[in-house]
């Protein structure tokens, strides 16, 4: 940039900018930035940034997804993780448009508030000299009443039809000059202003906000409390401390579905108890689309499934239960899951734990189970509930400190021979009720079916402000859309018989309805009808 | 009734088939005069009585015959989505095939509405009727889905109120796109490009015209659309999924069309932007559309339980 403009200073620059070429950069780029042309550009940018958000699995959308991206995709994936396509709304270059969007709305929106302030106090301007020059005009009209009586009354006219009037006297007669559809600029700026709020608000909802998943199964001795520990997975935005979480405790004591014949869902509704703030526990509800609001946090259902209950009593006669969750696969809730138990065997005599004695269960639930025995269910409700399941003993593997899934056993360890699978090619088929006699004696029961939901508990403080910004906005909008912003000019001049009346009319916006405004308003005064 | 929604469906599509097909004559037949009248009447001016005017060239029939089956396309149109709806017992939007239909209609309602106020803009009818039955085909084959009830996450009143704003602004949007269109080819045609595609527009009405009615549709439906997909949709995914917004998707490219027809709002209300820059900017918009009734559902998953 060695080319620096040379205009004189506005009125409004301070003086040491003048000549300096670092300034003169600055105002330049200010001015470009803030021009409509980078606008649009900027629009288009942040659209077409927008785009890989939705091709590559986001990280703030779905985990499991990004991480099976990386499986299959071992080469590229973490060359275009480091471009930041895994957290497209996260990433530096979004944040750049946007926030260039943002200065650029900044620089365009002040000096127009300014400006229509100023247009909303100044007076319509005279009229000008020829008016026939004008794009709506109505020839000269004579009238028997005297000049300044039908300026008056012309006046009146306009000003009951909410235009903005003015009457002037001249050296020949009078003009009234009017002006109407201020309400498009204010709009127009209420829009943006708007928009500005909009992008301020999803900055604090980032940072004062949260939110947290956790899978809840019925049963008092399955409920949580809001606490980072008791959630599975818990996002706290950069200015929330764990210690800012509200207070509540949530059990449920029920889960009801229902379904079509097909096997789609028809309905679903948790049943629960909640206690805020250290209070007694009291009962309410929640179901799909209709959340469950707390102080300071909504809970909302997100899914739902299966977890039997599993009850192992081993070799030595010592019982331990578990209410186990499987991961729903399919429509009709196949679903999948293990159940480990680490600490059983032990020797009786010094409670010491043998690593070659742990036992895993790995298994297929079906809610329905179809007669060919196959291993998928027919229908989602738990009609005909059946367990196809497999043991395995030996090392689980769970103490290298490695994070393992608890939806599926330890591969490595059953590769490398420490963890054997025990029962047949076959799984076995348990009921409700049944148990499986192992080979060492030890038992395993299938005790029962608990129903557990998913649910995401949320808070963002400025949600409520975006809707009215977006609602202001649209308001905004639809002022700017639809109305029009029109001068109209009377000339009023003595003649023999009375007065004589021109008018003439200037769209300043492209308005197709003017034509019939202008005609409606010049027969009007014509015919001296108010 | 779902079988005779079906039915319907297969005569809609040869019915808006037909009406192509005599658009497309009337193209090849018409007359010269007819087009000076059209620009006329198109421009605003004192309508020439149509009907009675003298010279009723086969052209002239067959652009009749088009504008009468497309009524009655329209009219099958309608049936099928009404008999549809009281088959599966709720409002016809309930899954992919149902909202092409839905908006489709809604589209061709619109374009049946702006053809009987202005008859000028018959020229347009090849491109309007290409582009539904285009849409609808592709519904049928692609999309179609047997009647069934709703899923519990489209159990709301939001359901009504999100899903309908997005049908009926979409669908203007998709029209809107028609006279964008023309505008652009006949623009191309008087600066004297004569390649294909521009000698279609050698009888299309005003260039000036089709680029109000272009911003008119896109003035009417950009706020609708903003209701519908800006703040209904939040409304209802704060209720059913937690979070207002969450880029999801379907979320993506709503944003994405949202503000590439701001731009073009903005860029026709700039001066020294040229009229055709800012309509090339409503066919983007149209495409991103097309992305997001069509690509979204079929490339990505997410959590708008239509795909
Ligand atoms: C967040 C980004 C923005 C969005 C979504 C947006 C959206 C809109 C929309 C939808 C309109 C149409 C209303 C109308 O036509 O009157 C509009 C008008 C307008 N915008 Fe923006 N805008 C944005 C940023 C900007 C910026 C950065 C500027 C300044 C360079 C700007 C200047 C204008 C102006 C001058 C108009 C009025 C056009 C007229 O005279 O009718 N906007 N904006």
């Amino acid at each position: 940039m060695t080319v620096v403009e040379d205009r004189p200073a506005t009125a409004g620059a301070p003086p040491p900018g003048r000549g300096n070429p670092l300034w003169a950069l600055l105002r330049n780029s200010w001015r470009q930035l803030t021009s409509m042309r980078t606008a649009l550009i900027l629009l288009f940018l942040l659209a077409v940034a927008a785009v890989p958000g939705s091709i590559f699995p986001q990280r703030s959308v779905n985990r499991e997804n990004v991480a099976e991206y990386f499986a299959a995709h071992p080469k590229l994936a973490p060359a275009i993780d480091r471009l930041f396509a895994f957290d497209v709304y996260a990433s530096p270059w979004f944040a750049a448009i946007y926030l260039l969007l943002f200065t650029s709305l900044v620089g365009c929106v002040l000096p127009r508030l300014r400006d229509h302030v100023r247009a909303l106090r100044t007076v319509p301007p005279d009229a000008p000299k020829r008016l026939d020059r004008l794009p709506q005009h109505a020839p000269a009209a004579e009238r028997p009443e005297e000049p300044a009586a039908v300026a008056a009354e012309i006046a009146k006219t306009l000003r009951r039809r909410r235009w903005r009037t003015r009457l002037r006297e001249t050296p020949d007669g009078w003009t009234v000059a009017a002006e109407k559809g201020y309400l498009k600029e204010t709009g127009n700026l209420l829009f943006h202003f708007a928009m500005l709020a909009v992008l301020v608000g999803v900055g604090f909802g980032h940072w004062y906000g949260w939110h947290a998943n956790r899978l809840l199964v019925e049963g008092a001795d399955q409920g949580f409390c809001s606490a980072v520990t008791q959630f599975d997975e818990s996002v706290l935005g950069p200015r929330v401390d764990a210690s800012d979480l509200p207070d509540f405790c949530v059990r449920m004591t029920d889960f009801e579905s229902t379904f079509q014949s097909s096997g789609i869902p028809k309905s679903f509704e948790a049943t629960v108890e909640v206690s805020e703030n250290g209070g007694d526990y009291r009962p309410d509800r929640f179901t799909v689309n209709d959340p469950l609001r707390l102080d300071g946090a909504n809970i909302n259902l997100i899914g739902q499934g299966y977890a039997p209950v599993l009850r192992y009593t081993d070799r030595y006669g010592v019982s331990q239960t578990k209410v186990v969750p499987f991961l729903p696969g399919d429509l009709n809730m196949t679903s999948e899951g293990v159940v480990q138990f680490p600490d059983v065997n032990l020797d009786p005599a010094t409670g010491a734990r043998d690593p070659k004695l742990q036992m895993g269960f790995e298994g297929v639930f079906l809610p329905t189970g179809g007669t060919d025995g196959s291993a998928t269910s027919q229908f989602p409700a738990a009609d005909n509930p059946v367990l196809y399941i497999a043991a395995y003993r030996g090392d689980l593997g769970l103490d290298v400190g490695k994070p393992s899934s608890v939806y599926a056993l330890n591969r490595e360890q059953i590769a490398d021979g420490d963890l054997k699978k025990i029962s047949g090619e076959r799984p076995y088929v348990l009921r409700p009720g049944e148990k499986w006699t192992l080979d060492d004696g030890s038992t395993l029961e299938f005790a029962g079916i608990r129903r557990f939901a998913t649910i995401s508990i949320r808070h963002d403080p400025t949600q409520f402000l975006m809707l009215i910004g977006a609602v202001l906005g649209l308001a905004g909008l639809m002022l700017s859309l639809f109305t029009h912003r029109r001068r109209v000019w009377f000339r009023v001049a003595s003649a023999e018989g009375g007065s004589v009346t021109e008018a003439g009319g200037l769209p300043r916006t492209d308005y197709p309805g003017f034509g019939d405004e202008f005609a409606a308003l010049t027969r009007h005064i014509k015919e001296g009808t108010p | 009734m779902a079988e005779l929604s079906n039915q319907l469906m297969a005569l809609t599509v040869l019915a808006y088939l037909a009406a192509m097909v005599c658009y497309a004559g009337e193209y090849a037949f018409g007359r010269r005069s007819h087009i000076g009248r059209a620009a006329l009447v198109g421009a605003g001016a004192p309508v020439p009585d149509l009907k009675g005017a003298p010279e009723r060239d086969r052209g002239e029939l067959v652009g009749r015959i088009g504008v009468a089956l497309n009524l009655i396309a329209l009219a099958l149109h309608l049936a099928t989505t009404v008999t549809r709806g009281i088959a599966a017992e709720r409002m016809p939007w309930g899954n992919m095939y149902e909202y092409i239909l839905s908006t489709t209609l809604i589209g061709s309602a619109v374009w049946a509405g702006v053809l009987l106020r202005r008859p000028a803009v018959r020229h347009l009818g090849l491109f309007a009727s290409l582009t539904l039955v285009v849409l609808l085909g592709a519904a049928a084959l692609v999309a179609y889905t047997p009647v069934g009830p709703l899923v519990p996450a489209l159990n709301s009143y939001w359901y009504v109120i999100h899903v309908s704003t997005i049908i009926i602004s979409s669908g203007i949007l998709l029209v809107g796109v028609v006279p964008a269109a023309m505008f652009l080819i006949k623009n191309g045609w008087d600066t004297g490009k004569r390649g294909f595609p521009y000698t279609l527009g050698k009888r299309v009405g005003d260039a000036g015209t089709l680029e109000r009615l272009t911003f008119r549709l896109h003035a009417f439906a950009f706020p609708l659309f903003t209701f519908g997909a800006l703040i209904a949709g939040p409304l209802w995914a704060e209720a059913s999924w937690g979070r207002y917004w969450g880029w999801d998707p379907k979320e993506v490219w709503a944003f994405i069309s949202w503000i590439v027809y701001a731009a073009y709002l903005h860029a026709r209300a700039t001066p020294s932007v040229r009229r055709t820059t800012a309509t090339w900017i409503a066919v983007v918009g149209f495409v991103t559309m097309l992305m997001n009734l069509f690509g979204v559902n079929l490339f990505f998953e997410g959590l708008h339980s239509y795909a």
